[in-house]
């Protein structure tokens, strides 16, 4: 198990290899589908203007994204009447839907770890080789256990997005992942797929 | 007509947080399996505690808590609107308390409801009268990352050689699960339908699901297709989370409906490892949960 914390330098980075067991500390942030919509949208490809408070939000963002962490979960979070929020399930949701985003989104702001479950594609790889950046696997389903490693939730927006779909900001402390990519083209994923693509060949052939 | 929305509240937050034994079961077998060490095993220990914990904290399993699905049993004189106004309430309130994440969205203006209360189809409910006299509600928590991967074939299927027939069905199942690989948290189950209309063969195969693992088919055809099944997906080797291993699906589930001479689908709907399903049966005073 290696020790990470956020924000991460290219070195440790390189060093690390598909299969390697992490475990991250510090400020990261949750963003799924909604967010990268709206980060490519009003940021990177800049085809809407910002509006409300999206250049705050950005402004605020940038720091924790700069060699930071994006983690695809969509939250129950405890204390929503009162602001005194809390994580009471927290685990990954499946990452594929950002792949037409995330490697931009990576590229535009220096993220260096992608968080979520179920592997990324191509797209995805190419990026975590050039910025260069990993992508973690978090355990599905693993949601109560998660939350556990959530320390403090540092503040939130764009809750107006709904609870799942908020950026929620978060002080984690040994949040445990697998890198199934990594900086080098390494993916446990093409790998399976790979493997169970002659398997799925065999048996429709039996 | 009694009050049951606090009945229907424990129904939504057992399901939510105390995973079901017999799945339990199979996972814990599912890990004995796996190679000492493995990223595979290693998946299935952290799934393992997380559904202790979560049982211990009464936090939901899994953070997606999903569409819940609500199949009502209940004897002749029953009001559907009245049991539907109960379930609707305890879903709200199941929600207030953390047990269910808000998680219905208006597909127009993009709005969540922060509540879990959406359009008369959200939550889902289905009614079926009965003959005897207890009220029996079945509860499902389907996430979104799993009911993604489900899918839907017509046979035959000309790219996968697949013709009408179990074999032909066979084939496409095993597509299905390949083509899911981890992103539906595997080990998963599979509930599949064969035959019906598209919409009466998708709801069938989520039927299949309220089935325990252990459970055999009562029809031998589909109890072989469904060992078969189980057997050949875990062949594939995509195993738990998509790391590879062993385990890919811990149970197939199959149910066969009438279907017109030109149609013959195929629906599989992927329940993931947190399969979250309960019952609750009402026979007079008493509430029991399962």
């Amino acid at each position: 198990m290696q020790k990470i914390t956020l924000p991460i330098t290219d070195d440790v980075i390189r060093e690390l290899k598909v299969g390697d067991s992490v475990s991250l500390t510090g400020v990261m942030i949750t963003g799924r589908d909604a967010v990268h919509k709206w980060m490519i949208d009003t940021f990177v490809k800049k085809s809407r203007k910002p509006e409300g408070d999206d250049e705050a939000v950005n402004e605020a963002l940038k720091p924790i994204l700069d060699g930071g962490a994006i983690y695809h979960c969509g939250p129950v979070v405890a204390g929503l009447d009162t602001g005194d929020y809390s994580f009471v399930a927290a685990g990954p949701t499946t990452s594929i839907r950002e792949e037409p985003y995330q490697g931009d989104v990576m590229q535009h702001f220096n993220i260096k770890a992608v968080i979520g479950k179920g592997g990324m594609g191509p797209k995805t790889l190419a990026a975590c080789s050039d910025v260069p950046g990993v992508y973690l696997h978090a355990i599905g389903g693993a949601a109560s256990l998660i939350a556990q490693s959530v320390q403090q939730v540092l503040t939130v927006h764009k809750l107006d997005f709904g609870v799942p779909e908020a950026i929620w900001v978060i002080d984690v402390k040994d949040f445990p992942a697998v890198v199934t990519m990594d900086s080098h083209g390494g993916s446990v994923h093409v790998e399976v797929e790979t493997h169970s693509k002659a398997q799925l060949d065999k048996l429709l052939a039996s | 007509m009694p009050d049951l929305t606090e009945a229907f509240l424990e129904l939504v937050r057992l399901t939510s947080t105390d995973l079901p034994p017999d799945v339990e079961t199979s996972l814990k077998r599912a890990r004995e399996q796996e190679a000492s060490g493995s990223a595979a095993q290693s998946a299935l220990d952290t799934i393992l505690e997380n559904v202790a914990l979560a049982r211990q904290n009464s936090t939901p399993i899994c953070q997606d808590t999903g569409t819940p699905i609500f199949y009502v049993q209940h004897p002749r004189g029953w009001s559907t609107t009245i049991l539907k106004g109960q379930i609707r309430a305890a879903v709200a309130e199941a929600t207030k308390r953390t047990y269910l994440r808000p998680n219905a969205v208006d597909t127009v203006t993009g709005k969540n409801s922060g509540n879990n209360l959406g359009d008369p189809a959200f939550p889902t409910i289905h009614f079926e009268e009965t003959e005897g006299e207890d009220l029996i509600v079945d509860l499902i928590l389907k996430g979104g990352g799993c009911e993604n991967v489900g899918a839907q074939y017509s046979l035959p299927n000309g790219r996968l050689s697949a013709g009408r027939d179990l074999e032909g069905v066979r084939k496409v199942v095993l597509d299905a699960v390949f083509n899911a690989q981890g992103k539906g948290c595997a080990p998963g189950v599979l509930g599949v339908a064969i035959g019906g209309d598209r919409g009466s063969s998708y709801y069938a195969s989520k039927e299949a699901l309220f089935r325990k693992l252990d459970d055999e088919n009562s029809n031998s055809d589909l109890a072989q297709l469904e060992n078969r099944l189980t057997q050949d997906a875990n062949q594939l080797h995509i195993g738990p989370m998509g790391f590879g291993g062993e385990t890919t699906v811990l149970g197939v589930k199959a149910k066969s409906l009438h279907r017109l001479p030109a149609s013959y689908f195929v629906s599989v709907s992927y329940m993931c490892w947190a399969h979250r399903r309960r019952r609750m049966t009402v026979r007079g005073d008493e509430t029991n949960y399962e």
